[in-house]
Parts: structure tokens; sequence; C-alpha cells
């Protein structure tokens, strides 16, 4: 079959448990040598779907290739993937070597090249000395570690990870994050990475394909997934955003004009992506909330809107705060570093809503 | 150590009721056993207190106890063997089944434990006695003339046994299986094993201290039984804890049966403590846990 150079594809993959739908006809590439992240909250399907691809779930329907090869009916253990579980699932009545070797003794590689390649990799997670010990005798993060060794150790043909640091405390999640991008760019091995963690999937990935609900709502780098959000639930489940629904008044060269249907306000919006829009055309404008400038009094410029607030609350978090204003009579939330001391609760500040920032959304949404 | 440690008492305070029960119910009437094992009874049938070696000696030196001995214990392995033999699907079966009531199949497993042991013992003579349900069928079927001789054997004994005993292994093969991590054989299947090489390579290894601790319970509670050689066994399958029966209850020789029981205690108890110093006491309380 030709190779289109993707790793993984899904083809209209479905799967169903019974009545239940756990991933509605998904369609994906994963591109060779590209790290991308299965993101979304609890149960809309990441685990699933990567277990489909693993090989633990056969799928309902539809087609799954690895390098351009149909592999619904090969077995998991022909599958040639590198698996690493949320709770590591390192052997335990194994020593640390064993563990790592596992893959190549079912791989017929003679001893001398297992002593060498499992060297090699415990090198490559930086853990070379623990080969003698039990998985029991490391700490969290070195089982992650050696669990990773023990994935890409038989080089396989994709990493496939599943929450592979949620067990760790906050710290070293973020060294193992930076590390197994690391590894990840040295191997140059196509990456599957499931997590909920938005800041994890937006620092480490090629790709971030955000699930809700078994349905795929976007997949784009993640600037784009970030800057301009496809739904609104992308745009809430990234960062905070405020959602209001409003009306196309008429455009404005770059810009639409749109009236927000609680207050009549209205707001200059880039066009962007949102294509040609009629004027009364339902829409829902996406404000991010750390793109609300707060201020004590803004200059204006083209494309902004100003708009006079009250602090209703102030929820301060060290380097930023959160705000909740309320703008005539309307709730909104911001988020903005610190300069110095934050505004007060109670008192009335002046919020510049760039143009640029807006993304419009087609319709009033249910 | 430590001082605190040293101070805290309350362990101690709260120990003290199952100790009191224990040292009331089980090591002063142990005492007593030592203590009997030296008197003599005499030719007249009446106990004398002293030290006499006398039945120590009977029962160290006559080659009668010594094969008695080794019958109990190879009664009692081969029934450990065979009840490891059957006991693993069954446990495993329980384990991994995607059956929702799970729980079911536990209580299933206990059921037994309702009826008498003897009753069920006995049970067995109904199926396979001269006039049981096994010789009724076979002669009406015109297979055999005359009804077989099933029972009153060794066999029969090692039958009856398995019987009693195999609950209690797949309770704890069960237990082990159960603590096992689904996600280590997906890991093993993911780098390359096969389902069978899977289990060969994490469950059946990570199972094994449970098979060890079923093993021995049922090792120990084999070796010790009389109730199943005496309904199931013939005149010449008798074991170790019927000759101690045999000394309290039908002869009436207390120091004789004292000094036997004693012989069997520190068998089996010797046995238990190699077997927790071999595989860690911890692996074994696991799994009785
Ligand atoms: N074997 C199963 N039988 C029935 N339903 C299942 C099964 N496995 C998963 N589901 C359901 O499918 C949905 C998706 O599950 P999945 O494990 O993929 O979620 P997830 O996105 O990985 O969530 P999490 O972040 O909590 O791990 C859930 O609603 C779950 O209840
Ligand atoms: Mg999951």
């Amino acid at each position: 079959m030709a190779d289109n150079g993707n790793a993984v594809e899904l083809r209209g993959v479905v799967k169903r448990f019974d009545d239940f739908v756990a991933l509605r006809r998904a369609d994906l590439d994963v591109p060779e040598g590209s790290f991308v992240t299965f993101l979304g909250p609890s149960g809309c399907g990441k685990t699933t779907t990567l277990r489909m691809i693993a090989g633990l779930l056969d799928p309902s329907e539809g087609d799954i290739l690895v390098k351009g090869r149909r592999i619904n009916d090969v077995p998991i253990h022909r599958r040639n993937l590198g698996l690493v579980f949320q709770n590591y699932a390192l052997f335990p009545h194994k020593s640390i070597f064993d563990n790592v070797a596992f893959g190549l003794k079912y791989r017929r590689v003679s001893r001398s090249e297992v002593t060498r390649r499992v060297r090699e990799a415990l090198a490559l997670v930086r853990l070379p000395d623990v080969e003698e010990r039990l998985p029991i005798q490391l700490s969290g993060g070195q089982q992650q570690r050696i669990a990773l060794a023990r994935a890409i150790v038989f080089e396989p043909d994709v990493l496939l990870l599943d929450e592979p640091l949620s067990a760790l405390d906050a710290n070293l999640r973020e060294e193992m994050r930076i590390e197994l991008k690391r590894i990840q760019r040295e191997l140059g091995i196509a990456t599957i990475f499931v997590t909920h963690d938005q800041s994890e999937a937006l620092a480490m990935s090629d790709k971030v394909v955000v699930m809700n609900h078994g349905v795929i709502e976007q997949e784009g780098t993640p600037e784009a997934v970030y800057n301009e959000p496809a739904t609104a639930f992308v745009a809430d489940f990234l960062g905070h955003s405020n959602i209001l629904p409003a009306r196309v008044r008429g455009r404005e060269g770059d810009y639409y004009r749109v009236a927000l249907e609680d207050t009549g306000m209205e707001i200059l919006t880039a066009a962007g992506n949102a294509g040609p829009l009629e004027t009364g055309a339902p829409v829902r404008l996406v404000l991010r909330a750390e793109r609300l400038r707060l201020g004590d009094g803004h200059e204006h410029r083209d494309g902004d809107t100003l708009l006079n607030a009250r602090v209703d609350t102030v929820d301060y978090q060290g380097q930023l705060a959160r705000y909740f204003l309320s703008v005539a009579g309307m709730q909104l939330q911001a988020i903005n570093a610190i300069d110095r001391r934050p505004f007060a609760e109670g008192a009335t500040v002046q919020v510049r809503v760039r143009g640029d920032d807006c993304v419009i959304l087609h319709g009033h949404g249910d | 150590m430590t001082a605190t440690a040293r101070g805290d008492r309350r362990p101690w305070v709260l120990l003290t009721p199952a100790l009191t029960a224990v040292t009331l119910l089980l090591v002063i009437p142990a005492c007593f056993i030592v203590v009997y094992s030296f008197w003599l009874r005499t030719g007249t049938g009446a106990e004398q207190a002293g030290f006499y070696l006398d039945n120590w000696r009977e029962v160290l030196t006559d080659p009668f106890y010594r094969d008695i001995l080794g019958q109990t214990l190879r009664i009692a392995g081969i029934s450990t063997l065979v009840c490891a033999l059957l006991g693993y699907m069954p446990a495993y079966f329980i384990a991994y089944t995607r059956f929702r009531h799970r729980a079911y199949l536990l209580l299933l497993l206990m059921l037994p434990f309702w009826i008498s042991y003897i009753i069920r013992t006995m049970s067995w003579i109904s199926i396979l006695g001269v006039s049981g349900a096994v010789n009724a069928l076979l002669q009406w079927l015109g297979i055999i003339d005359e009804p077989l001789q099933m029972l009153y054997n060794e066999p029969s004994v090692i039958l009856g046994l398995v019987h009693f005993l195999l609950p209690f292994m797949i309770l704890n093969i069960y237990v082990s299986l159960d603590g096992i991590d689904r996600s280590l054989t997906d890991a093993a299947k993911s780098l390359g094993c096969t389902g069978w090489q899977a289990f060969r390579e994490v469950t059946l290894p990570l199972s094994l201290p449970g098979l060890a601790a079923g093993c021995l319970l049922c090792f120990v509670l084999g070796a010790g039984t009389y109730i199943t050689p005496m309904i199931l066994g013939g005149p010449t399958d008798a074991m170790f804890a019927n000759l101690v029966y045999e000394a309290i209850i039908t002869q009436l020789n207390w120091p004789l049966g004292s000094a036997l029981s004693l012989v069997l205690l520190a068998l089996l108890g010797g046995l238990v403590a190699i077997y927790t110093r071999y595989l860690g006491i911890d692996q074994i309380a696991k799994s009785f846990r």
C-alpha cells in the first residue's frame, strides 16, 4: 500500500460498548515522527481510542492503519507498538534489566545484542545503574522512565502513552515532560500521548486532538486549537473563555460588528476563519479570559472595543489574578498578570477587547 | 528499640483479649499434653504421673508409627497436588470471568461448608459404594455384572480429601490472581507475548504465592485429618491422626495419644516454619488476607 507519511491512521473508527458509543466515527492522521496528543475530559474516549490502536480493544467499525497497513486483525503481540501505562505496569517479579529486555526476548535478538540495547535504552532514559534492582526499589519517576525504556527498546513503529505522567507530583511531572519530549525527538518516533492536562498537551504536541463525549472536536497545532477554537467546547476546555451569544450587525473591513444578545453591546470581531456571515446571523463570541486587558483607562485603537466594568470578585493566584467582572449586568471573567497589586473588588476598570483576539462561532449552539 | 516504641503499650492492650484466649484455650492445654506425654499407663489401665520416656521411645522407634507417618504424608501430599492441579483453573476462571455476579461464584465455593464435613464425606458411600449410584448405573447399563469395589482404599481417601480441601485451594489461588494488576498482561502482550506466553511470564509467577499458601493449608489440613480415612479408608489406610484417635478414644491411653499428637504437631509445625522461612511470611499472609 502507498506510504503517505502517516504512522497511524484512523478511518471511520467507531467503538460501541453495548448501546453506549465511546467513540463516534473518528478519522485521524498521525504523521510519521510527530507527537500527537489526545486531550479531553474524563470519559471522553481517549483511552478507548488508544487501546484500539494498541490492539487491546477491537473497533466496532472502521479501519486502523499503522504505516499504511491495516492492522484491525493483527493481534496485539504482532503489532510492534510501544505501550506505556498510567500505572507503569512494570513486572514486579522481574529485575529492571529483565523488564526492559522483555520485548527483545520475544523478538529473537541475540543475547549480546539484548544487553547492548537494554543498556542503550537505560542510558537514554538516564537510569543506567539500576539494572539489578526490582521495580519496587525505584521511585515513581524512575519507574516511569523504566516503563518508557521498556516500550522503546525494541524500536516500535509507534509509541502509545496513556496519561503516563498523571501519577507523578507536579515538579517531577514537568521534568518528565521535558525528558519525554527530548527522548521522542531523539528517536524521531511517532507518539500518541493521552492526557486531560491542557498544559501538557499544549507544551509537548505537534498536533492536539481535542475530544469530547467520543467526538473529535478539533485537531490542529497547539496554537491553532488554542487561538482558533472551532467549537465552544474547545474554547472552554483550553483555558478560560467567555462565550457570549450575539448577532451579526455588519461587516467593517476585516471585522464583523456583532451585538451581544444580553445587553445589545456592540463589539468588533476579527472575521478570521469565520467565513461569510449574513447580517442578523446568530453567532457566539469567544473572548479568552487572558486576552481581556484590564486598565484604568485605555487609549482607543482600531479594532478595539472598550468596556467599562466593575470588579465583583478577585481570585488571587500569585503572578496572575482571575477577575469576575460585571459589564452592564453581564458577567465576564478575565485573567491578567498582576502589576504590583491586583485591582480591588468593587473597583471600576476599563476592559480592552481586541478584535483580533475574538473568535466567532456559528450559531447559538444548543 | 527506641524509647517511644518501648513506651507505647497500646498494641499490647489491644492484643490482650486475643492473647488471653490463645493462652487459655491453646497454650495451656498444649502444655498439659506435653506433661501427659511423659506419664505412663500401667497394665491395670491406671495412669501414673511422673517423668517416663516410655511413650516417646515407643513412638519414635516403632516402625509401625513411622510407616503410618509416611503414609499420612504421602496421602496428604498427593491430595494437595491433585487440589493444586484441579484448583488452578476454577480459580483463574473466577478471577478473570466477565460474569457480573462474581461474588456468587465465590459464594458457591463456600456452599459445601454449610454441610457437615462428615455428611459430605459419607455422601461418597452412596455414590461409589457397592449399592451406590455409580455401580447401580453401570449394572443397569449392563457394563458390569458384579458391583465394583471402589471405596475403602487409598484412592478413595484421597478423593474424599480432595473434595474437602479443594475450596481452600481455589480460594487461595483466587485471592492472589485477583491481586494481579490486569495491565501487566496487557503490557506483556504489547511487548510481543501471546496470551499463553503472557500467562507463563506474568500471571503464573505472580500467583505462585497464593498457590503455595493453598498447598500449605491443604497439606496441613490433609495430614491432620482422621475422619476421611475412618469413613472412606480401608483397614490399612489409617492416617496418623487415626492413631491419636485410637489411643485416646478407644484405648483411653492418654499419655501415648499425647506423645503421638505432639509428633504430628512438631512435624507440621516444622513444615510451616520452613515454608514461611523460604517463601517469606508476608507472602503467605498476603494470600490468607
Ligand atoms: N469496557 C467498557 N465497557 C463499557 N463502557 C466502557 C468500557 N470502557 C470504557 N467505557 C466507557 O467509555 C467511555 C470512554 O472511556 P475512556 O476510558 O476511553 O475514557 P478516557 O477519555 O480515557 O477518560 P479518563 O481521562 O478518565 O481516563 C467512558 O464513558 C467509559 O465509561
Ligand atoms: Mg483514560
